[in-house]
């Protein structure tokens, strides 16, 4: 049983020696404790009702004021929570060697609709067809209307076009802001930088990616975020560059060529300075690749990097080079050269039945360009190693520009290797190459027999190079370059001061279907200048050209790439910074006088 | 002396009801109460005609509706707010009973209207949400117990109470219906608050909820998904929030005009959650901030009429009743503005909804008899020195 305590205990008790009821004096003592309980508790809730007024009045009034500042704030365009990683806009712009720009962004606006907040779409889609007439207002109306709740409708637009745009004046028009990549110099080095197109898209931002050439096989470094901002320096010389496509795009219609590349290499360091390649296009409105017929006929199509071609003479300087390097002739060593020359079934023959022979020294062999001593030098080499030789000078692998088409155009080569084989491919026929497959091997015997390695971007020294043939055997085969100019098939290739040297070559071209066409054909000149110290060497290739100012059409590279190889050099050796070397004549009957 | 001998004098034993009545409640609240149910169909007008055009009903089928079920609203408020203390408290907790039996007998007879949540009982006409009526009887039942543990010798009230409340947090949560169950526990700490909790137990039982809610957010996606949804600072603008706070943006100070609003015709929840959104379309801060002023003016005046109350019941059922309607609108309109997370929560008398507009005015008259002005004894603290 529990006990409760009697308070006051001393009243109770007094009261009970006093034989009154404790119960009454129990209770009223319980009535005052009770009564001061709840004037305690009462001071304690007041406190607390008024902390919880307080609260209530500080919430309503923080209500209040985030709505005066919602309120307040202007209406800002809604803007979509970007799901997933940012799209990264800011591609590196690219310069020329000097920093020229050759690529860069420029900000416009896409245009997108958002159909549920669109007032009229009749109205807009005929308005929309009006400013863009490949739009058609019939088809954009039923796309506005099919109840999708987003559309793209340009991917860029020009400040006229946005301007028009908005004076519709319809809220479902909506503009994102773009990045578009832009080519200021139009198709001047078109091939070289390829293209670029949208990838991944958003309202705000759309990556921006590369399609061809530099822009694509540099993708990853043009949009490295580590990099950003640090444009990319190639090395192609814009003056250069210009002057170099001028000329031949004047040369090849002269010369009624369907197409025509040109590339200028520092023999050096393997810079490509120009590269041209015609017809051409404009980067900034890329065409579309041909669906139907030769995609080397498409004005994508770089014949400088991706026309493989067989070569013709050209290649003869090769076995001549080689053969000097081995020791087995010198430039006066007498060969055979008695032409036609028969070996088993095949029967090889001189430029329009010629006979040069029956004995030729190694350099005429180059001047006169014989098919027959070359012939002869080739098999004296072998076959095993002329293809080393070959390797070496990079004739055998695919380019290593910085192009996207590069790895594709593979060099076609004979699987087997015969005796004949060994015979053809010393005056250029049964291998194919690429313009800048023989840029790179002239460019190894023009600097002294180092091997080059061509590229696009600019170095700024000449790699470690791995030599392929001696000093002296390179300048030997140099100097019997010259003389081809001075004396031999490529005489209109002479630029007065700048010692041109090079090597004619008119390969037929193959038909489709098997054996050569008599009347297409493929005109080279490879050439150096100047051949006292060779510093550059630039290839220039005309496809199918006829040379017609004479009675009978001409089809001869000395007729048609030689002239228009020889303009190129005119124009851009001053540009490279040459000094023409002329032997000042006597000033012709005046006398300067100092006044 | 006639008179006297013969009773012919009026016997005044106790004053009319109704002067009494009208002598003795706080005029501002009730008139606040009014402003706000009459700002309700004003906004209904608006809000609610995108719903009956979706349904197919004519325009202002829904406002007619909230002027039926304002109307017995308001005479709830009024009968209740006549009601003394302690009828009060029989009907409280009778009602607290039968709404405690309907809420657990939801899962078996509810229905959810597609909505995903046990809410309701259809009663062909119009549907019933239990956990409406549940809050304010809850309370009541709770001051009750409260006070009787204060007295000498009194009942464990406070534990009984807590146990209720737990248990009807539980009924809640298994709807699920986080939003009353909060309501339901901040009631019950309200009036724990208010009559005498030590500032310690106060934390623990803060940090309780803080775990509960940590739990609510691993255990249901729902509930995550709104709090994430308010923790990113990102808006997405095609969410409730997104298309609420651009309304508010667009109304500035003087909204667009009446009926110009665009957001009612975006938001599902336009006549209910988001009403608020719509009257700062429409009509501006200037009417967002009256009704902010109505609600803050019911809670504030009633919570400092309470300060004066001696009956410990009376002050702790006021003060609950008192916050719980006031934290409702201020949940409500906190969700609009993005101080807190999205949570559905009607706005008391303004929201359209039968269930709520009822059981507000059931609040609110409990409300208002528990502040009417009484004898507060002070006479006999001047006279006898108590009460110091």
């Amino acid at each position: 049983m529990t006990r409760t305590p009697l308070r006051p205990l001393a009243r109770i008790l007094s009261a009970r020696a006093a034989g009154e009821n404790p119960d009454v004096i129990e209770r009223e003592n319980l009535a005052q404790r009770h009564e001061a309980m709840r004037t305690r508790t009462r001071g304690r809730a007041e406190g607390r009702l008024l902390i919880l007024g307080f609260a209530f009045l500080a919430a309503f009034g923080l209500i209040g004021m985030r709505m005066g500042a919602l309120a307040t704030a202007t209406a800002a365009e809604p803007q979509l929570a970007s799901s997933g990683t940012e799209i990264l806009a800011q591609r590196a712009d690219i310069t020329d060697r000097n920093g020229r720009i050759l690529a860069t962004n420029l900000m416009t606006n896409s245009l997108y609709v958002q159909p549920k907040d669109m007032v009229d779409p009749a109205r807009v889609a005929a308005e929309l067809a009006q400013i863009f007439p490949d739009l058609d207002a019939a088809a954009l109306e039923r796309r506005f209307t099919d109840g999708r709740s987003f559309m793209w409708v340009r991917k860029v637009l020009s400040p006229e076009q946005q301007q028009q745009v908005h004076e519709i004046g319809d809220p479902g028009l909506l503009f994102g802001p773009r990045e578009m990549r832009l080519y200021p110099n139009g198709r001047l080095a078109a091939h070289v930088l390829g293209g670029a197109s949208f990838g991944a898209e958003g309202v705000d931002s759309a990556e921006v990616i590369g399609t061809a050439g530099v822009e694509k096989a540099l993708d990853a470094r043009l949009r490295d975020p580590a990099q950003a901002g640090a444009p990319l320096a190639l090395s192609i010389d814009l003056t250069v560059q210009a002057a170099t496509q001028e000329v031949l795009e004047a040369g090849m219609k002269m010369m009624n060529a369907k197409g025509a590349a040109a590339i200028l290499m520092d023999v050096h360091t393997g810079e490509v300075l120009s590269m041209v390649s015609l017809p051409d296009f404009d980067p900034n409105d890329r065409p579309q690749p041909l669906l139907t017929g030769d995609p080397g006929d498409s004005p994508l199509f770089n014949r400088a990097v991706q026309g493989v071609y067989e070569l013709g003479s050209t290649f003869k300087i090769f076995a001549v080079a080689q053969a000097m390097d081995l020791g087995l002739v010198n430039p006066e060593t007498m060969v055979d050269a008695k032409a036609p020359m028969y070996w088993g079934k095949f029967k090889i023959n001189e430029f329009e039945g010629h006979n040069y022979g029956p004995l030729l020294s190694v350099t005429e062999v180059i001047v006169k360009s014989s098919n027959v001593g070359a012939a002869h030098i080739a098999m004296q080499i072998g076959g095993l190693r002329q293809q080393a030789f070959f390797k070496s000078l990079g004739l055998f692998d695919a380019t290593p520009v910085e192009l996207v088409e590069a790895p594709g155009a593979k060099p076609l080569i004979p699987s087997k290797w015969p005796e004949i084989v060994t015979i053809t491919t010393a005056y250029g026929h049964g291998m194919s190459d690429s313009p800048m497959h023989l840029a790179a091997a002239y460019a190894a015997i023009a600097n002294g027999g180092l091997a080059v390695k061509p590229t696009l971007l600019r170095r700024d020294a000449p790699l470690q190079a791995e030599r392929i043939m001696s000093e002296t055997a390179a300048r030997a085969a140099v100097s019997m370059l010259r003389q081809v100019v001075t004396r031999g098939t490529a005489s209109l290739g002479d630029v007065p001061g700048y010692a041109v040297g090079g090597k004619t070559g008119t390969a037929d071209k193959p038909k489709p279907t098997g054996g050569y066409y008599k009347d297409k054909v493929v005109n080279t000149f490879a050439s150096m200048f100047p051949t006292n110290d060779p510093k550059y060497v630039l290839i220039v290739t005309l496809d199918e050209p006829v040379e017609t100012s004479g009675p009978k059409p001409r089809r001869t590279a000395g007729w048609t790439a030689v002239p228009v190889a020889a303009e190129i050099i005119r124009r851009t050796a001053p540009l490279l910074g040459l000094r023409p070397e002329i032997e000042l004549g006597a000033p012709d009957g005046l006398v300067a006088v100092n006044n | 002396m006639t008179e006297m001998v013969y009773g012919s004098m009026p016997a005044r034993v106790s004053e009319p009801v109704l002067p009494r009545w009208w002598r003795t409640i706080d005029k501002w609240s009730m008139t606040a109460v009014l402003a706000l149910f009459g700002i309700g169909i004003l906004l209904g007008l608006a809000a609610s005609v995108p719903l009956a055009t979706r349904n197919g009903l004519e325009p202002f089928y829904y406002v007619q509706r909230q002027a039926f079920f304002g109307g017995l609203a308001m005479l709830a408020m009024l009968g209740c707010s006549m009601l003394s203390p302690a009828m009060v408290r029989r009907l409280g907790v009778a009602g607290f009973l039968v709404a405690f039996l309907a809420l657990a007998a939801l899962p078996v007879f509810g229905t959810d209207f597609g909505k995903g949540a046990v809410r309701w009982f259809s009663l062909g006409f119009a549907s019933v949400q239990p956990s409406e009526f549940l809050k304010p009887g809850f309370i009541i039942l709770t001051a009750w117990l409260m006070a009787a543990s204060q007295e000498v010798n009194g009942p464990p009230g406070r534990s009984l109470s807590f146990a209720i409340a737990i248990v009807i947090t539980g009924f809640l949560a298994l709807q699920p219906d986080f939003g009353q169950a909060m309501l339901v526990l901040f009631g019950w700490g309200v009036v724990y608050f208010v009559g005498g909790a030590p500032f310690a137990l106060i934390a623990v039982v803060l940090a309780l909820v803080g775990g509960a809610g940590f739990v609510a957010y691993n255990g249901s996606e729902h509930f995550a998904r709104r709090i994430d949804g308010f923790l990113s600072p990102d808006l997405d603008p095609r969410t409730q929030l997104g298309y609420a706070t651009n309304a508010i943006q667009e109304g500035g100070f003087f909204g667009v005009g009446v009926g110009e609003g665009q957001v009612k015709w975006s938001l599902p929840d336009a006549h209910t959650d988001f009403i608020i959104a719509v009257a700062a379309e429409e009509y501006g801060l200037i009417l967002v901030l009256c009704i902010i002023g109505l609600y803050a003016t019911v809670v504030v005046r009633s919570l400092l009429r309470l300060t004066h109350e001696r009956d410990p019941f009376i002050r702790l059922s006021g003060a609950g009743l008192a916050c719980i309607f006031g934290v409702q609108a201020m949940i409500n309109m906190g969700v609009a503005v993005r101080l807190l997370p999205a949570k559905g929560m009607t706005l008391p008398f303004v929201s359209y909804g039968g269930s709520s507009v009822i059981a507000a005015g059931i609040t609110v008259g409990m409300l208002l008899a528990m502040t009417r002005t009484r004898p507060q004894g002070q006479m006999s603290d001047i006279l006898f020195q108590r009460g110091r």
